[in-house]
């Protein structure tokens, strides 16, 4: 059974069509990764994942997002509900200013009304770990997070995303800003996250792509060309335009 | 488009394969052709001939490594530079057959031939054509030619089946002819094995080119009789 299923999406900004009918189905406990030249509508498209999108003004989304059989698309769904349930983590690590570390991770908790200080402290410390941060961290909750090293804060940018549980976490370009360390951090973690959540991950670097993904899809100027296994996707591509972009003879 | 630094190495890459198996097939010629004319003197010609290929062997394999190590190749790169990697090896195998060959002749011919040769001959030009065929298809991409080439290598793998009986009762007729028989046999053995590398490249090639693995499927052949 698919953890997530979209169905033909299409996404505007005004009256531009940026993706144009893309469907994506994605397994539970797999890292599912998005490739494609810059501009062709990666970080749109998963945007539509947890209506993310329709936030920029003139902006729209058409089709649907199945999600534990739910359409995120449904007349009656809440949008805020979506985003917990679908985590996202962006390209410029982005912890909150003027919050300590362990506020940083539980804002998204405090704001669903939770003020046990005992849960608040386990869920804090629980995320941590996952996002193999606590080692570092643990003796200085109270520092703010803008202190920590870029690295560390994509990590506590992690934490935040998943002390809500969701079900999904999208990562847009989430290692590009890191150094090679930090990066290969980010990518040990994701083979552990990834037994918790399902993981969708757009990355321009295609060794990363090949290293820690399971599926990998490619896009080109807003469309799916192909999706498939990682290891035939980078072996043995179906699709000449897919042969091109990853042999680097594009254009 | 521009040639890009990696088009230029592995272009580069390729070029070295050809002058390799540019050495390999004289050499097979040379060794076969002073056993069909009972003539000595060129063999000398295949021992130096094999010190350039092992020259080769050892420069392709650096020049892959570093291609791997430096570009890391994806999808129909990497299979070319996988498939040449093990090319390389059975091109150096190769080198090693025809020196076989040279060797077994040269103590074939230390004595007055034993029988006529009759399908000897046949065996040197089904090899000969079937290495040429399996490096034309490598330099021009040419799957169907791989795929008659990987067939072709029933009829050698016949002609040895042949020339082993024959040579047998030859031997059992006279023992004082098993010195040379034996010669005449490994020959044959060393031929078998030149079909069997150019095979692999053949597979190698369509493997390269398609991504399809074709080595170790039931061959329809097999299967009808
Ligand atoms: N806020 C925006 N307003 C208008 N156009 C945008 C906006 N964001 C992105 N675009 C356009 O949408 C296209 C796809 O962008 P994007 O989804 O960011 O591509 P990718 O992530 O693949 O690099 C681009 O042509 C870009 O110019
Ligand atoms: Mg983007």
């Amino acid at each position: 059974m698919s953890i997530l299923h979209a169905k033909n999406i299409h996404a505007y900004f005004g009256t531009n069509h940026i993706v144009k009918g893309i469907s994506l189905e994605t397994e539970p406990h797999q890292v599912t990764a998005i490739i494609g030249p810059s501009g062709c509508g990666k970080s749109t498209f998963i945007r539509c994942l947890n209506r993310l999108h329709e936030e920029t003004p003139g902006a729209r989304a058409e089709g649907s997002v199945i999600i534990d059989g739910e359409n995120i698309y449904g007349e009656r769904v809440d949008p805020v509900s979506i985003r917990r349930k679908v985590g996202m983590v962006f390209q410029k690590p982005n912890p909150f200013p003027g919050m300590s570390i362990f506020d940083n991770v539980i804002i998204g908790l405090r704001l669903t009304g939770e003020k046990n200080k005992e849960v608040l402290a386990s869920v804090a410390e629980e995320s941590l770990k996952d996002a193999a941060l606590w080692d570092e961290v643990k003796d200085k909750l109270k520092t703010p997070g803008t202190s920590l090293s870029g690295g560390q804060q994509q990590r506590l940018c992690i934490a935040r995303a998943l002390a809500v549980e969701p079900k999904i976490l999208l990562m847009d370009e989430p290692t590009s800003a890191l150094d090679p360390i930090a990066t290969s951090k980010i990518e040990d973690l994701l083979s552990k996250l990834k037994k918790k959540v399902g993981i969708i991950i757009v990355t321009h670097n295609m060794q990363q792509a090949a290293r820690i993904s399971d599926t990998t899809a490619f896009a080109l100027m807003g469309e799916l060309i192909e999706s498939g296994p990682t290891s035939s996707i980078f072996t043995a591509p179906r699709m000449q335009q897919t042969e091109k972009y990853i042999t680097g003879r594009f254009g | 488009m521009k040639e890009s630094m990696f088009d230029v190495s592995l272009r580069e890459l390729k070029e070295l394969l050809l002058r390799m198996s540019d050495l390999v097939e004289r050499s097979i010629e040379i060794a076969t052709t002073a056993l069909e004319q009972q003539d000595p003197h060129s063999v000398h010609k295949v021992f130096s001939l094999e010190k350039q290929i092992n020259q080769c062997h050892l420069m392709v394999d650096a020049q892959c490594l570093n291609l791997l190590a430096l570009q890391q190749p994806l999808a129909k790169d990497l299979r070319l530079i996988v498939a040449i990697i093990k090319i390389n090896t059975d091109l150096e195998r190769m080198g090693d057959q025809a020196v076989n060959i040279a060797t077994n002749t040269e103590r074939y011919l230390k004595q007055p031939p034993i029988k006529p040769l009759v399908d000897l001959p046949c065996m040197f030009a089904e090899v000969r054509a079937m290495v040429r065929e399996t490096f034309t298809c490598f330099v021009q991409n040419d799957v169907a030619l791989a795929r008659s080439v990987v067939k072709r290598d029933d009829r050698v793998d016949a002609l040895k089946h042949k020339i082993f009986l024959d040579t047998l009762e030859v031997i059992k007729s006279d023992p004082a002819k098993i010195e040379q028989g034996l010669s005449l046999i490994l020959v044959a053995r060393n031929l078998e094995r030149l079909g069997d590398h150019a095979t692999n490249i053949a597979e190698d090639v369509i493997f390269a080119v398609t991504g399809e693995d074709i080595r170790h499927a039931p061959r329809v052949e097999t299967m009808i009789y």
